[in-house]
């Protein structure tokens, strides 16, 4: 069985027909190409695959792709400005050392995103909650939570800016 | 920390800089690609079939069912493989079992198909009648006489390694000392949980050369075993050539070959298609190989004031059923042991024991950290009991600059003193006790100077310069995410006179790049950066030759920096690097710069008896931690961590601290929650639910100071830094534990059910 859908996927809007077992992560994979979203577990765990769907950090390995309709999805792919700028939250990753390998990040900064877009002035607890469900082996959380902290008051100061 | 440069006398100007790891951005913009995201044209997929039964003879195997499914292009069992392919350095294991299976990790057929599923799918088409033999899992019960013999060749389940060393006279030392202790410790399966499964894509060529894509941390030792495989399979004199990726985590994982990269390749050769293996969470937990489990028996013992006299120490590994590196980390247990602390009289036996177990590899600390537990948890019961303060006795017993250990080694620079130091500055140990409140300090010695354990502990380096100032650097090298690609980049930039942005790193390809023993040892920083170093001071040489002669000034007081050279005397005598190199290019006989070291550190293989300097110098720690226990829970929350490092010279404090931080984190698993928990042989919790990693819920701000003692064969001083940070851990939480509530955990890890069960038990 396969369902035609429509969302809005970096601000584009596209038209798939989805198998209805496919996962998102199966669509944006191996049928989109999109290799950002990474898949460390399969099973909802780990948080590597995490994308954000209607404002909402979600596993792309546990939502199912025809759910996807109508939604507004931001991947990875879509943080980076078109010239080729990173979001400040991707700068502030790569300035405080928050990426090692560098397999969990695209999901940590997802999950990082998802909280600062709803709470710009998160605090180190918020924080430790948000990126709760994303595991990293590498960096023993210190520096990704100086990357987020770093990131909220770049936002901010960035949103301050324009708002003066 | 002095950032000046003792060549010159000028401020470096990219060493000891916070410089952004250089893959940092394409990973933040998830266009990194790992082995997950490789995908050849024609590319079938592979699946590997694994035991039902930790140990049993395979009476009868059925593959037509699978064969006949559509889409399936090859069937492997154990008779399609050549016998003499074999991994691990005790050659007893086959990447598929023949005859009989020794473990539930046991593969026993593999599949390639036209799609995963398809190859899943054929799995279970696979029809195999086992008779189950009598399995043992108890490495201590398998010495016994009459324990089932696991692999027939061999008439015990003891293998026949050498791990025994005995200096001085431990027996008249123990009996002259004032205050003995001794106690039975053990430590559990923790596997690496990198983020990145395994996996591997191997394909052949038209004239059967071997190209595989696979996650390693030794390239060349990689191709070594792919080349054997090779020969066994009757395909002489061919090439391999090793892609890696960029790797998802290493941490020892991938320091040896594996079955799915063996069975990659025979599925590759059997179909003459590039075939991919990816192994999925579960198949990572169960089929990949853990931390080398022991059971330590230690006795130490000291004198009226204090000072170690003897240390006495057996173990018992499991080795699991088959043999790879974690049988050999004894060869490290035995650094701590002969030289953790001034220890004159030392003796340590350690048997490995085949089980219907998985079995170990190398992990981060490669038996170090099992090692300093016993020693370090040991110490503090010492200290008591000679009624000495914690602190004191590790101050008295320390290593100082220009020891030799009884072991042989050689100690250049030393900044154990100073760690203790800054721990004990950061977390005094001395205060007044509230409730359920305690601390603990542990120290920890590690090679930060390479590691003889080949034949070679060598690193090559090739550098070119192009036309504009840049430069590429070929390093044998392996950036798994630790930043090695950094360390390379700012020694050959400070040498130079260049930028970072100047200089790429290339270390991903056997057909490049040259001979490296592999990322393990913490050697990379030093032995990676010093032929680094090698290299670039080849080419400055010659930079300052062509300088010379075209600024009219002596050689030697050329400088190079921030891309210009000039005169130090006369500063106006000046040209930009990348115009000078342009003049050497396009000149009569023109000449592009390039040039190529080896470096193979002058540390030595240990001995028959075990001596010899392993290490060109030596990596020094201590960590302190402040832990509150709840007696009603038996929870043991850890409040401050303070982890002092002697690293001879920050190149990177950024990837430093990362290295630390990262380091501590991964040893608060092993202390407190991280257990591989098999029953019977078979792995019970196979997923990150299961299986307590620490999460960003569980993180802890970690005080990391750094102690420089700029070690003088160290690149601008450095030592390694990789390992230690998950070293010293466990001791220092479970002597944190005893003086919170007063009870000793001697079995990895601290678990509330452990500490509950041992305060009912001190209650009486």
């Amino acid at each position: 069985m396969t369902t035609p859908i429509s969302f809005i996927l970096n601000g584009d809007e596209l038209f798939h027909e989805v198998k209805d077992h496919w996962t998102l992560l199966h669509l944006l994979r191996e049928e989109m190409g999109l290799i950002g979203t990474k898949e460390g577990c399969g099973n909802g765990e780990c948080g590597a695959c995490t994308v954000i769907v209607d404002g909402l950090a979600v596993n792309a390995c546990l939502y199912l792709a025809v759910d996807l309709d109508g939604k507004r999805l931001e991947t990875i792919e879509g943080l980076a400005g078109s010239d080729g700028t990173l979001h400040p939250i991707q700068q502030s990753f790569v300035d405080e050392g928050g990426i090692q390998c560098g397999f969990c990040s695209p999901g940590m900064i997802m999950s990082s995103k998802a909280l600062l877009d709803q709470n710009p002035t998160a605090g180190h607890e918020d924080i430790k909650h948000a990126l709760a469900g994303n595991i990293c082996r590498c960096t023993g959380y210190v520096q990704i939570l100086e990357s987020v902290e770093a990131a909220r008051d770049r936002l901010s100061e960035q949103a301050g800016g324009r708002n003066e | 920390m002095n950032n000046i440069n003792p060549d010159t006398n000028q401020e470096f100007c990219v060493i000891g800089k916070r410089i952004p790891k250089l893959d940092a951005a394409q990973k933040a913009m998830g266009r990194a690609e790992y082995i997950q995201d490789i995908r050849l044209p024609g590319m079938l997929y592979g699946k590997i079939l694994y035991s039902k039964f930790a140990h049993a003879r395979i009476v009868k195997i059925d593959i037509s069912r699978a064969k006949a499914l559509s889409g399936v292009h090859a069937v492997l069992i154990g008779e399609d493989v050549p016998d003499k392919m074999r991994m691990g350095f005790y050659k007893d294991n086959p990447p598929i079992k023949k005859g009989k299976v020794c473990s539930f990790r046991d593969e026993v057929a593999a599949v390639a198909a036209t799609t995963p599923e398809i190859a899943k799918k054929a799995l279970g088409l696979i029809e195999i009648e086992y008779e189950e033999l009598p399995a043992i899992f108890d490495p201590e019960k398998a010495m016994e006489k009459d324990a089932p013999i696991i692999h027939e060749m061999h008439k015990s389940n003891v293998l026949n390694l050498p791990w025994h060393l005995d200096y001085g006279d431990v027996e008249k030392a123990e009996k002259a000392s004032a205050f003995v202790v001794e106690e039975r410790f053990t430590t559990q399966w923790v596997t690496h949980c990198c983020l990145g499964t395994s996996g591997a894509i191997a394909l052949f060529d038209a004239k059967s050369n071997l190209t595989i894509h696979t996650n390693t941390q030794i390239p060349s030792l990689a191709q070594k075993d792919f080349l054997e495989s090779l020969k066994a399979m009757g395909l002489k004199n061919k090439r391999v050539r090793v892609i890696k990726p960029i790797i998802g985590g290493g941490f020892g994982s991938k320091l040896d070959t594996y079955a799915y990269e063996h069975i990659a390749i025979l599925l590759a050769h059997a179909v003459r298609k590039p075939v991919k293996i990816l192994f999925d969470r579960a198949e990572e937990f169960k089929a990949t190989s853990t931390r080398q489990p022991t059971v330590i028996y230690i006795k130490q013992g000291c004198d009226k004031t204090g000072k170690l006299t003897f240390r006495d120490m057996r173990m018992v590994l499991d080795n699991g059923a088959y043999t790879s590196w974690g049988a050999t980390t004894p060869s490290v247990m035995m650094m701590p042991i002969t030289s953790l602390y001034r220890v004159d009289n030392v003796r340590y036996d350690a048997k490995c024991v085949y089980t219907n177990n998985t079995y170990a590899q190398a992990m981060r600390g490669y038996g170090n950290p099992q090692a300093t537990f016993a020693i370090e948890s040991t110490l503090d019961m010492l200290a008591e009991k000679a009624g000495i303060d914690r602190v004191e006795i590790r101050r008295i017993n320390k290593n100082h600059p220009g020891d030799t250990t009884p072991q042989g080694f050689k100690i250049t620079s030393c900044g154990l003193s100073e760690c203790i130091d800054a721990v004990q500055k950061q977390i005094p140990m001395d205060g007044p006790k509230e409730k359920g409140i305690g601390t603990g300090i542990a120290s920890l010695i590690h090679v930060g100077g390479g590691a003889r354990i080949y034949k070679s502990d060598g690193c090559g380096a090739i550098l070119k310069m192009d036309d504009y100032g840049k430069v590429d650097i070929f390093t044998g090298g392996t950036d798994m995410g630790q930043g090695l690609d950094n360390i390379t980049a700012q020694i050959v930039a400070e040498e130079l006179g260049l930028f970072v942005e100047d200089i790429n790193v290339v270390h991903s390809d056997t057909d490049v790049c040259p001979w490296d023993v592999g990322a393990h040892a913490s050697r990379s920083t030093f032995v990676a950066g010093n032929a680094a170093l090698g290299a670039a001071k080849k080419v400055k040489e010659t930079l300052l030759a062509y300088g010379s002669k075209l600024l009219n000034v002596l050689p030697e007081d050329l400088v190079l920096r921030k891309r210009m050279i000039f005169s130090a005397k006369d500063p106006e005598k000046t040209m930009p690097i990348d115009k000078l190199l342009r003049k050497a290019h396009f000149s009569p006989q023109g000449k592009m710069l390039m040039a190529d070291f080896f470096y193979d550190p002058d540390n030595e293989n240990m001995g028959k008896d075990f001596k010899g300097n392993l290490s060109v110098t030596y990596a020094f720690g201590a960590h302190g931690v402040r832990v509150h226990v709840d007696e009603e829970t038996g929870k043991v929350k850890v409040l401050d961590y303070v982890a002092a490092h002697d690293v001879g010279r920050a190149i990177n404090p950024l990837l430093l601290e990362g290295q630390v931080y990262g380091g501590v984190v991964m040893g608060l698993g092993y202390a407190l929650t991280e257990e591989v928990i098999l029953k019977d042989g078979e792995t019970m919790n196979a997923n990150f639910r299961d299986y307590k990693l620490f999460t960003a819920k569980d993180a802890i701000r970690i005080k990391a100071p750094v102690v420089e003692t700029y070690d003088e064969f160290g690149p601008f001083g450095a030592k390694g830094i990789g390992e230690p940070g998950c070293v010293p851990t466990a001791p220092a939480i479970a002597n944190a534990v005893y003086d919170a509530v007063g009870v000793r955990i001697t079995d990895l890890p601290i678990t509330p059910e452990k500490v509950l069960a041992a305060l009912k038990k001190k209650k009486g």
